[in-house]
C-alpha cells in the first residue's frame, strides 16, 4: 500500500514537472517572439518589445525563466492581464473558475449517477433490447460534438419553438447563460446553470456509460458470480453485493479521466452559451494574445486535473484489498 | 458402499446445444447417469468431451447460450430438477447441491473477504448469520485442515495459496451437508503434492458424511484413486460405464482402453516399449459423425462403425458400453499392453537398443558438481555443463527499506545449481510450481540474463543473453514451449514457421527450405498439406509437432522441452512423447526436460534431477527416482502421483501447501519447513551434504542414505508391485 | 505483400462485412460513412456550384427540398445571407474534414504505432521514460492543447513559403498528432507488451532474429486487430474535434465552406434570419459523427470476436 502511495505521488510530481515544462515552453520555445506577440504583432515598436522583454525577464537563460515562472506560478503571481485592462490574471482567473467549478459540478452530479445507471442496465441486460436502445443512445444523441447539443438547446429550443407555451415556460426555467452576470452567487447562478450543464452532461453519459457497461459485462463473465449464483442467493443479491462491487470500483478512475474529459467540453459549451467561466476566458484569451492569461488558465486546469486523478486513484487503492500487490 | 438402492440422482437422455452464431449444437448427447448416497462417480473425458458442459447441467445452470434439449430426465432425490423453475432451483442449490469449481482463485470474489463469502452460504442454506454461522464456519475450516481459521477468516482470496483456496472452496460447499455434490476438476492446477492433500480430504470428507458426488476430471489417476463407478466421456458421449476396478481391469470400449495405456505409469521408461496412444483427433462439435463418434481414431473400426451409431448397451454386471464390438474386446481382440512393472529392479537390467546413437560407452550418467559431493565423471561427451548457475530477481524497496537505506533481499528463483549433459541424453527436471526449473531452462537458453554461475556448450563458454550469441550456439540450442496455443505465430502458416529457422539458422536458400520443411513435417508425423495451414486450423496436439519440427529445423544439439504435452490431452500427449523419443533416436540430440509430471519425466528421461527452492536435492538415473532411497522431497512427490490403477494404494506423504517464498528462504535444509523426515536442529541450521549413492545416485540431506533407504523400502513401488 | 497475407485479409475484411451485417446499426453507420466519403471525394463533381463563395444567388432563399415529392429544387438547402448556395457549400465542405481527420488519423496512427511497438518490445528504461511523459501529456485537456497551440502558432508571423508557415497552415493536422500519436502508442505499447512474452516470440529470439524482423514479423500482425480498432475511434475523434475547432473559430478560416465554421458564422442574431444556413452543416456534422461511431463500434465488434 505504501509502495503504492510512494510511486503514485512520484508519478503526481513527474507528472506535474511534465505538463508545466510543456506549457512553458509551448509558448518560448516555437519559433517567433513572444515579447513581440504580447506586444501587438508587427505593429509594436522595438522600444515596446524590448520593455516586455525585460518586465518577463525573457533575456535570462531558458532554465532560469522557467524557475521564475513556475515559482511564480505557485506563490500566486500570475502577472497582469492584457486582454482585460486594468485586471490582475489571479482575480480574474479564480473568478471564473469558481464559475465554472459550478458548472462542472451541477455536470457532474447530473452525468455520474445516470451514466452509471445506464451503464449497468446496458451491461446486464448485454445485446438485449435495453443494451441495444442505450448503445444506440450513446452511441448516437449524446456522442455529438457539444456546439451541436448546445447550440440546439439555445436555438432551436428556446428560439425557433420559442412561441409555444411550453418553450415559452422551458425558457423561463432554463434561461440563456449569457445574461448571467460573472460574480453573481450560486444561487444566483443556478438557474442558469442546467442548460450547459445539460449539454455537458450528455457527451459524458456516453463515454462514463459505455465503460461502466463494459465492466459490468467483464465481470458478469467471471467465475465468482457462478459461485455467488450456486449459493442459492437470489440474482439481485448476485448483481449488488458481487458483481456491481467489483464493476464500479473502477469507475471512480473513469470519473477523474471524466472530469478532464468535461474541462474539453466545458471551453466549447461556455462558448457556445456565453458562459462566463474559464473556457471562455481562456477562448477570448487566446483569441486577444494574451499569452499570459494563457498560460496561467493551462496551469490551473492541469494543476485541477492532477489532483482529480491522484485521488481518484488513492480512493481506488484504498477501497481495492487487491491493490497491495501492486 | 452405501446399502441403500435409492438413487440419488438419475439421468437419461440428456442433450445439452449450445447457441454458435445463430447454430445449436448439441455439445452432449443422450447423457445417463446413477449416483447412489454415499458415492463418488468419476466422469473422465478429454477437453471438448462435454464433461464440464455436464457439470453445469447437472446443477441446471446453463449459461444463456446452452439449453437442455427436450425428452431428457434429471432427477434429483424427488425432484425432477428440468421442472424447476430458477428461484426453485435456488432452494435446492442453497443447501442440497452444491458446486466445486475447477480455478478456486477465480472462483471466489476478490473484494470480499473469505469469512463474509463462507457465511453468506449458512445465510442462504440455513437462514443462521451471526457467532452461530461464525462457530460453524471455524469448525468447517478446522475439517478442511485450514490452518489459523480466524485469519483465514479476515483475509482475501489473494492472499491465500492456490491449494487454501480450494479448501475454502470446499469448505463452503460441505459446510451446508448437501446431499450432492458436483466437482469440476478441483484439482487441475494445483501442484501435485498439494492435489494428492486435497483428493486425501475429500475422500474423508465424503466418507465420514452421506454425500453423492459425481467427481468431474481429466486425469485417469484420480479417477482411479477416488472414484467408485466411472463414465468415460467421448466428444458428447458415454463410452462405458463400469465399476473402477473392471473399467481399468477389463475395459470394454476401444478408446478406455487407448486412454488407459496412453498413460505413463510411474517408472515406465522408453527404454522398454514405447507408449500406447491414440491416432488423430477428437472430432470438432460441428461435424459430429453419423456414426460412431470414435470410429476415425479406433483401430477395430469396421464399416459398421460408420455407418450406424452403436446403442450404449447394458452388459450383464451392470456395465455400459457403446461399441458395435464390445464382445470383441471381451474376448480380448485388443488387449492392453502387459502393465509395465519397471517398479522391480531387473536380475539384468535392460540394455537401451538404439536408444541412444553412440553404443558402448558404459553408464551415460549426469553428474552434478557439488562443493562437498565428489562425483565420478563418466566417458561420454559432455554436452553441456551447467556450474554454479544463479539467477536473483531484484525486489524493489519498500518504504522502510527506503528510510533504512537497507536493500530488500532477492527473489533468489535459481540458487547455485550444478548440472552436466551428454550429448543424445534426456534429463528430466521436476519439482512443483514454484521450483525454479522454468527460470533454469530460461537461463540455459538465453532467455533471461544469469545473475552468476557458468554455462558451457561442448566445452565452450557459452555467453549470457541469445542477443549475445553466435550464430552457431544458437543453432545447437532449441527450445520446445508449453503453451501450444501461443508458441506459433497466428499469422504465420506451417511452411513459413518451419522454414525460418532453415534459412537463418543454416543459411538454406528459400526453395531448399521450403524442401526441408516438408521433409520436417514428415518427420513429426504431419502429411504435407500441413504446409500451408496456419495455426488457428491446427489441434493442440499437431501445433506442438510444428513447435517440434521448428526446434528442429536448425539440428540442435540441445533442446530445451519446458512442459511439453502437460497442456495437451492425455491421449494426444502419449503420441508427442513417442514423437520426441523417436526423434532423439533419428537425430542424437540430447534434451533438457522440464515437467511436473513424474512419470512422464521417468518415462523419457534417462536421468533426473530433483529441483526444489532454485536447488536441486537429488540427481540419479531415471529409474532410481522410482526406488528407495529417495530424498524426502523426491519421496513426497513420488508418493503424490495418483496412479491409474485401482488396485494401488500407498500411504501418502503429505506436505503442508505453502511453498516458503524465494525471496525469504529457509536456513539450513530449504525444505525443512515442510520436511517429513525432518530430524532435528541440523536441518534448521546446516545445508545437508551430498551423499553419493549406486551408479552416480545422488542426493542432498542430512540423513544417510542408508537409514532412508530403510525407512523408505516398501512404501510406494513395492506397494505397487504386488 | 505476399498473395497468402492478402488471402487472411481477404478472409478479415469478410468477417468484418459479415459481423457489421449482424447488426444493422453499423452497418447503417458504414453506409453512410462511405456515402460522405463519395461526397469528399467528388465533391465538386457533385455540387451544383462548385464555388462555394458564388455569391451570384437571391439572398435568405428558404430550402427547396421537399422531402414528400423527392424534389431538391433549385436551392435544397437555401442560401445564406451573402447569397452562397448552402447545399453546394455542404457538399463542398465534406472534402476538408475528411482529408484533415483522416490525415490526421493516419498520421497519428502509424507514427503512435511505431513508437509503442518500439516502446513495448524494448521495455526497460527507454520505455518508462517515454511512457511516463505520455501519460503526463494525456493530463493535459485535450482541447487544451489543441487550443494553446493553435492560439500560439497562428499568432506568430512567418515569412511566406517558410516550412513554420506551411506548418501554421497546416496547424490542425499537427495537433492531432500531437494529441493521438501518444493514445494510439500507448494502446500498441500496451498490446505489444502482451504479445511480446507469447512463446512465439521468444522462439524467434532463440533462433537470434534482429529486433527490426521481430516487431515487423513476429509481433505486428498480432498488434494489427487493436490498431484497427484504435485507428477507427480516433478517426471518430478527430472527426469531432475539427469540426469543434471549426467552430470555435481556430479551423479553417472563413470563407471556407467548413461546417464548424459555417455553424458559427450563422448562430446567434442571424439565426433567426436563416436557420437553414445553420441547420444544415450542424445536421451534417450530426450524422457523419454519429455515422462513424456506428461504424467503429461495429469495426471494434467484430476484431474482438475474431480474436
Amino acid at each position: 500500500m505504501l509502495q503504492f502511495l510512494r510511486r503514485r505521488f512520484l508519478f503526481f510530481f513527474f507528472t506535474y514537472l511534465v505538463s508545466s515544462l510543456t506549457i512553458f515552453f509551448l509558448l518560448r520555445v516555437l519559433p517567433g517572439d513572444p515579447a513581440r506577440v504580447i506586444a501587438g504583432g508587427r505593429e509594436a515598436t522595438e522600444a515596446q518589445v524590448a520593455e516586455i522583454r525585460e518586465e518577463l525577464g525573457l533575456n535570462a537563460s531558458l532554465p532560469q525563466q522557467y524557475l521564475t515562472w513556475a515559482a511564480d506560478f505557485l506563490r500566486g503571481e500570475w502577472g497582469d492581464t492584457i486582454a482585460f485592462r486594468g485586471a490582475v490574471n489571479r482575480d480574474l482567473i479564480i473568478e471564473r473558475s469558481v464559475n465554472s467549478a459550478r458548472l462542472a459540478l451541477v455536470a457532474l452530479l447530473l452525468s455520474v449517477p445516470l451514466s452509471l445507471a445506464l451503464g449497468v442496465i446496458a451491461g446486464l441486460f448485454e445485446n438485449k433490447l435495453p443494451d441495444i436502445l442505450i448503445s444506440l443512445l450513446t452511441l448516437s444523441v449524446v456522442s455529438l460534438p457539444e456546439f451541436v447539443t448546445g447550440l440546439f438547446l439555445i436555438n432551436i429550443v428556446a428560439l425557433r419553438w420559442g412561441r409555444s407555451e411550453l418553450a415559452a415556460s422551458l425558457g423561463w426555467w432554463f434561461p440563456s447563460s449569457s445574461a448571467v452576470p460573472a460574480n453573481a452567487s450560486f444561487a444566483e447562478m443556478l438557474p442558469f446553470l442546467w442548460l450547459p450543464a445539460f449539454a455537458a452532461t450528455l457527451v459524458m453519459l456516453a463515454y462514463i456509460s459505455r465503460l461502466t457497461r463494459a465492466g459490468v459485462i467483464e465481470e458478469l463473465k467471471r467465475d465468482y458470480v457462478r459461485t455467488a449464483a450456486l449459493k442459492g442467493i437470489p440474482w439481485r443479491t448476485v448483481i449488488w453485493r458481487h458483481v456491481l462491487r467489483n464493476a464500479l470500483l473502477p469507475t471512480i478512475t473513469v470519473i477523474a479521466i471524466s472530469i478532464s474529459w468535461l474541462v474539453s467540453g466545458l471551453v466549447v459549451i461556455e462558448y457556445v452559451f456565453g458562459f462566463p467561466g474559464l473556457g471562455s476566458l481562456l477562448i477570448a484569451a487566446i483569441e486577444r494574445r494574451d499569452l499570459l492569461l494563457v498560460q496561467a488558465i493551462a496551469m490551473v486546469t492541469v494543476t485541477v486535473i492532477l489532483f482529480a486523478n491522484l485521488f481518484a486513484d488513492v480512493a481506488y487503492a484504498l477501497l481495492n484489498p487487491r491493490v497491495e500487490l501492486a | 458402499m452405501s446399502a441403500t438402492d435409492r438413487n440419488l440422482l438419475e439421468v437419461d437422455n440428456l442433450t445439452i446445444s449450445y447457441r454458435v452464431e445463430d447454430q445449436w449444437i448439441p455439445a452432449v448427447r443422450d447423457f445417463r447417469l446413477r449416483l447412489q448416497p454415499g458415492q463418488i462417480v468419476g466422469l473422465v473425458g478429454e477437453s471438448g468431451s462435454g464433461k464440464s458442459t455436464v457439470a453445469l447441467a447437472l446443477m441446471h445452470y446453463l449459461s444463456s447460450n446452452g439449453r437442455v434439449e427436450s425428452g431428457g430426465r434429471l432427477q434429483f432425490d424427488d425432484e425432477d430438477l428440468l421442472r424447476k423453475s430458477n428461484a426453485e432451483m435456488r432452494q435446492l442449490w442453497a443447501k442440497r447441491i452444491k458446486f466445486v469449481p475447477q480455478n478456486a482463485a477465480a472462483a471466489l470474489n476478490p473484494s470480499i473477504k473469505i469469512g463474509r463469502q463462507v457465511m453468506e452460504v449458512l445465510k442462504a442454506a440455513e437462514g443462521i448469520d451471526g457467532h452461530e454461522a461464525y462457530s460453524r464456519m471455524m469448525q468447517m475450516f478446522h475439517d478442511v485442515n485450514l490452518v489459523d481459521p480466524e485469519r483465514v477468516a479476515e483475509r482475501y482470496p489473494h492472499e491465500l495459496s492456490g491449494g487454501m483456496q480450494q479448501r475454502v472452496t470446499i469448505a463452503m460447499a460441505l459446510i451446508s451437508n448437501p446431499e450432492l455434490l458436483i466437482m469440476d476438476e478441483p484439482t487441475t492446477g494445483l501442484d501435485v503434492t498439494t492435489e494428492a492433500v486435497i483428493l486425501d480430504l475429500v475422500r474423508g470428507l465424503i466418507s465420514e458424511r452421506d454425500t453423492g458426488v459425481v467427481y468431474i476430471t481429466h486425469n485417469l489417476g484420480v479417477v482411479a484413486q477416488l472414484c467408485e463407478r466411472v463414465l468415460v466421456l467421448y466428444a458428447g458421449e458415454i463410452m462405458e460405464e463400469a465399476s473402477v476396478l473392471d473399467l481399468f481391469q477389463h475395459p470394454r470400449h476401444p478408446y478406455t482402453l487407448g486412454l488407459i495405456s496412453s498413460v505413463p505409469k510411474p517408472g515406465q521408461n522408453k527404454s522398454a516399449a514405447q507408449l500406447q496412444s491414440i491416432a488423430g483427433n477428437p472430432p470438432a462439435l460441428t461435424r459430429i459423425p453419423g456414426g460412431c463418434v470414435f470410429a476415425e481414431r479406433c483401430p477395430l473400426v469396421i464399416d459398421l462403425c460408420r455407418e450406424r451409431k452403436p446403442p450404449l448397451e447394458t452388459l450383464g454386471d451392470g456395465r455400459l458400453v457403446r461399441c458395435h464390438r464390445w464382445e470383441e474386446m471381451e474376448e480380448g481382440v485388443l488387449s492392453s499392453p502387459p502393465i509395465p512393472r519397471p517398479l522391480v529392479p531387473p536380475v539384468n537390467p535392460p540394455r537401451l537398443s538404439g536408444g541412444v546413437p553412440q553404443g558402448g560407452k558404459g553408464r551415460k550418467t549426469l553428474h552434478p558438481i557439488t562443493s562437498g559431493g565428489n562425483w565420478s565423471g563418466g566417458n561420454g561427451q559432455t554436452l553441456m555443463q551447467v556450474s554454479d548457475l544463479m539467477k536473483h530477481f531484484p525486489v524493489e524497496r519498500n518504504l522502510r527499506e527506503i528510510l533504512g537505506r537497507t536493500e530488500p533481499s532477492p527473489i533468489r528463483a535459481v540458487d547455485g545449481v550444478d548440472l552436466q549433459l551428454r550429448a543424445g541424453q534426456t534429463l528430466g527436471l521436476v519439482g512443483e510450481s514454484g521450483s525454479g526449473k522454468t527460470t533454469l531452462a530460461r537461463l540455459i537458453i538465453g532467455l533471461e540474463e544469469r545473475s552468476g554461475g557458468g554455462l558451457q556448450l561442448l566445452g565452450m563458454d557459452v555467453r549470457n543473453s541469445v542477443r549475445e550469441r553466435s550464430q552457431d550456439v544458437l543453432s545447437k540450442l532449441q527450445m520446445v514451449f508449453q503453451n501450444p496455443q501461443n508458441s506459433l505465430n497466428p499469422y504465420l502458416s506451417v511452411r513459413q514457421t518451419i522454414r525460418r529457422p532453415l534459412m537463418k539458422l543454416r543459411g538454406f536458400s528459400a526453395a531448399a527450405a521450403d524442401a526441408e520443411a516438408l521433409a520436417l513435417l514428415e518427420r513429426v508425423n504431419l502429411r504435407a498439406e500441413y504446409a500451408e495451414r496456419y495455426p488457428d486450423e491446427l489441434s493442440g496436439g499437431e501445433k506442438q509437432r510444428v513447435a517440434i519440427a521448428r526446434a528442429f529445423a536448425s539440428d540442435p544439439d540441445l533442446i530445451i522441452c519446458d512442459e511439453p504435452v502437460s497442456a495437451l490431452d492425455v491421449s494426444v500427449q502419449s503420441a508427442v512423447l513417442n514423437l520426441l523419443a523417436a526423434l532423439q533416436d533419428d537425430h542424437g540430440s540430447a534434451y533438457l526436460f522440464i515437467s511436473h509430471n513424474l512419470s512422464v519425466v521417468g518415462y523419457l528421461a534417462d536421468t533426473i534431477a530433483v529441483m526444489y527452492l532454485g536447488q536441486l536435492f537429488e540427481v540419479g538415473e531415471a529409474r532410481e527416482l522410482f526406488q528407495a532411497p529417495y530424498h524426502p522431497y523426491t519421496e513426497a512427490l513420488v508418493s503424490a502421483i495418483p496412479v491409474p490403477d485401482p488396485l494401488h494404494s500407498s500411504e501418502r506423504i503429505l506436505l503442508s501447501d505453502d511453498l516458503p517464498s524465494a525471496q525469504n528462504l529457509p536456513s539450513g535444509c530449504r525444505f525443512h519447513t515442510r520436511c517429513p523426515r525432518k530430524i532435528g536442529e541440523i536441518c534448521e541450521t546446516d545445508e545437508p551434504p551430498w551423499r553419493q549413492g549406486d551408479a552416480g545416485h545422488l542426493i542432498r540431506c542430512h540423513i544417510p542414505l542408508e537409514e532412508l533407504t530403510i525407512a523408505q523400502s516398501g512404501l510406494i513401488p513395492l506397494d505397487a508391485v504386488d | 505483400m505476399k498473395l497468402e497475407t492478402i488471402s487472411r485479409l481477404y478472409v478479415a475484411i469478410k468477417r468484418t462485412a459479415r459481423s457489421q451485417l449482424r447488426h444493422p446499426q453499423s452497418a447503417a453507420g458504414t453506409l453512410l460513412v462511405a456515402f460522405f466519403l463519395i461526397l469528399a471525394l467528388f465533391g465538386p463533381q457533385l455540387a451544383p456550384h462548385r464555388n462555394p463563395n458564388d455569391q451570384s444567388h437571391d439572398v435568405r432563399v428558404p430550402p427547396t427540398l421537399d422531402l414528400g415529392a423527392l424534389q431538391l429544387g433549385e436551392h435544397p438547402f437555401g442560401t445564406d445571407r451573402l447569397g452562397r448556395d448552402v447545399y453546394s457549400r455542404v457538399i463542398l465542405g465534406a472534402g476538408s474534414i475528411f482529408r484533415i481527420a483522416g490525415l490526421g488519423t493516419l498520421i497519428s496512427v502509424i507514427l503512435g504505432s511505431a513508437l509503442g511497438l518500439f516502446m513495448g518490445y524494448q521495455g526497460g528504461w527507454v520505455d518508462e521514460v517515454i511512457g511516463r511523459v505520455i501519460d503526463a501529456l494525456l493530463a493535459i485537456p485535450a482541447l487544451l492543447l489543441a487550443l494553446v497551440l493553435i492560439g500560439i502558432i497562428r499568432n506568430l508571423d512567418f515569412a511566406a513559403g517558410s516550412w513554420q508557415a506551411a506548418l501554421a497552415d497546416n496547424v490542425i493536422l499537427l495537433v492531432i498528432s500531437v494529441l493521438y500519436i501518444p493514445i494510439v502508442a500507448r494502446v500498441a505499447r500496451s498490446t505489444t507488451l502482451d504479445i511480446k512474452t507469447r512463446e512465439f516470440v521468444e522462439a524467434a529470439q532463440i533462433r537470434g532474429e534482429s529486433q527490426f524482423y521481430i516487431i515487423f514479423r513476429e509481433i505486428l500482425p498480432s498488434v494489427i486487430p487493436s490498431l484497427v480498432v484504435e485507428a477507427s475511434l480516433r478517426f471518430s475523434y478527430a472527426i469531432f474535434l475539427v469540426a469543434s475547432l471549426g467552430f470555435l473559430g481556430f479551423g479553417a478560416r472563413p470563407p471556407s465552406p467548413d461546417w464548424g465554421l459555417m455553424v458559427n458564422e450563422n448562430r446567434g442574431g442571424f439565426y433567426q434570419l436563416t436557420p437553414w444556413a445553420l441547420e444544415f452543416p450542424a445536421l451534417a456534422i450530426a450524422i457523419l459523427v454519429i455515422a462513424v461511431n456506428l461504424m467503429s463500434d461495429g469495426i471494434r465488434r467484430a476484431v474482438q470476436k475474431g480474436t
